[in-house]
């Protein structure tokens, strides 16, 4: 009672009529313009690739032995990419979701590495990599290929051959697969392996049998979200593997040399091929469920 | 029985210290205390889910302080149940066997046996998802009963339910303890339930659990 009378004196000095709000057009229209924009450029882009060229012409360029070639590899060294990324992010994945331990913002730090660091320096700090003297002037390459030809009797290298284009998309693929199965098992409550613990698990059967089966479209996610990045991977590959036809030609790579030979037809086609996988990708990140925090 | 002797707990900057109750074999204890006491705390420490500072914590005369969860011999039931996503009914009341590798015959009878003792025989098919939580947390006991523990530890178990459900599961937990004769360690900040249902009022506060009959704790705590 006491605040209404204080409140009175207050209401009669400005009486609720005068109370006008603005409408809310100019804001839904600032907004939308600024969202437009973008929007339809990514559209416009897509439509101008698409109609750039004739279907008839892309089935011939795709009929190329070069061309078939680099798709055939690029579809071989996504899909051995993917799985080596989730072989590796769902570990570390767990292990950071999980476990709180002395230098794991550190360790956290280090794992982005790869998605800050421009491609070409990635490429360029395996290049060197594999060229340090480790023991004796023998490099880590040398190492491999004295390796290789010790235990499967043939000699093997890595920089400049296919094993390059490999290790390049791991780098990268991998922190993006590590970051969603971190996300993917941030969501899984711990509760699950507790109750596991008390009902006779082992540390690794909660894991297998309870947390593992639970994340299921988190590895859907991370492994499409590794090719996907590994499919568009040119940088590393560029410095690390080289752009050589019929060795190291992967999709991104037939782009650049189509390109620089003048062949927009052929730059065209091998970009379409992606476009479509891009496409597949996100309808695929969608359904599973993928958060969009991941991307 | 659990026997819990000088239990000295640290999880962050929340401690408890010297922590000493006990619970005879049989009985129906219900741990009480305000929200943020350390309740769940010192269940989960028991369990061998929180690590142990100090102290000693024995179960059916052995002291499990140091064993981890698997060998205490203990059923634990949370609060929103944690069933296993991908797992049915079925599943559930097996896990616990099938990793003690009882015979497929066996594991079969027991689960009859189970899904009859609480009522959860047309569920045995079903994912845990859109089951109701009356469902769920009869499931979640199945499951922890299963491998036949002397001990069960549940954490607030009827929280999350209706009035209606909350009186049915507080009839089944009786029933339950009757048949099973196991002994029960319930958390909960529900005078009604621990008036249903212990033999025993634990009440944590200030670092200390004392011991009360429900009939006294009726009195007025």
């Amino acid at each position: 009672m006491s605040a209404g009378e204080q409140a009175e004196p207050t209401a009669s000095k400005k009486p609720a009529k005068d109370f006008r709000i603005g409408s809310d057009v100019p804001f839904y229209l600032c907004f939308g313009i600024l969202g437009s924009v973008y929007v339809f450029l990514i559209v416009a882009m897509l439509i101008a690739e698409a109609t750039y060229t004739t279907p008839g012409h892309i089935l011939n360029v795709l009929n190329s032995p070069e061309i078939r070639y680099s798709i055939r590899l690029s579809l071989l060294s996504c899909g051995v990419t993917t799985i080596l990324s989730l072989w590796v992010a769902v570990p570390i994945g767990y292990i950071m979701s999980r476990f709180n331990f002395r230098g794991k913002y550190i360790l956290d730090a280090i794992l982005d590495i790869p998605i800050v660091l421009p491609p070409l320096v990635i490429g360029l700090c395996l290049l060197i990599l594999f060229q340090v003297d480790l023991y004796h002037g023998m490099t880590l390459e040398e190492l491999i290929n004295r390796g290789t030809l010790y235990v499967l009797g043939r000699e093997y290298g890595v920089t400049y051959e296919i094993p390059a284009v490999i290790l390049s998309q791991f780098m990268v693929a991998s922190a993006f697969a590590v970051r969603t199965m971190r996300i993917t098992f941030d969501q899984i409550n711990p509760r699950y392996e507790q109750v596991a613990l008390t009902l006779g698990c082992r540390r690794s059967q909660a894991f297998w049998q309870v947390v593992f089966p639970q994340s299921f479209r988190g590895l859907v996610a991370a492994g499409t979200l590794a090719w996907a990045r590994s499919l568009g991977e040119f940088g590393p590959i560029l410095i690390f593997a080289g752009a050589t036809r019929f060795k190291t030609e992967v999709l991104p790579t037939t782009v650049f040399l189509e390109l620089t030979v003048g062949n927009i037809e052929g730059a065209v086609a091998a970009s379409l091929i992606m476009v479509i996988a891009a496409v597949i990708v996100l309808i695929i990140a969608r359904y599973s469920g993928l958060s969009r925090s991941a991307f | 029985m659990i026997s819990v002797k000088q239990l000295s707990i640290q999880v962050g900057s929340f401690s408890l210290n010297e922590i000493c109750f006990e619970v005879p074999a049989g009985e129906y204890a219900v741990l009480m205390g305000k929200t943020g006491s350390g309740k769940t705390t010192l269940l989960e420490s028991v369990c061998g889910l929180k690590p142990v500072k100090a102290g000693s914590i024995t179960l059916m005369g052995v002291d499990v302080t140091n064993k981890k969860p698997a060998e205490r011999g203990i059923g634990y039931v949370p609060q929103d149940g944690a069933l296993f996503t991908t797992m049915t009914v079925r599943d559930h009341l097996a896990f616990a066997l099938r990793l003690r590798k009882w015979t497929a015959k066996l594991i079969e009878e027991r689960i009859a046996e189970l899904a009859e003792l609480l009522g959860i025989a047309y569920l045995l098919k079903r994912l845990p998802h859109g089951l109701s939580g009356g469902e769920r947390q009869r499931v979640a006991l199945g499951r922890a009963l299963s491998y036949r523990p002397g001990i069960l530890c549940m954490d607030e178990p009827l929280s999350a339910l209706d009035e209606d459900s909350r009186e049915e599961m507080c009839a089944l937990l009786k029933t339950v303890q009757a048949h099973t004769g196991v002994t029960v360690l319930h958390v909960t900040h529900s005078k009604t339930e621990a008036i249903q249902l212990a033999d025993r009022v634990l009440f944590l506060s200030d670092n200390k659990v004392s011991a009360k009959k429900p009939e006294e704790f009726r009195g007025g705590t």
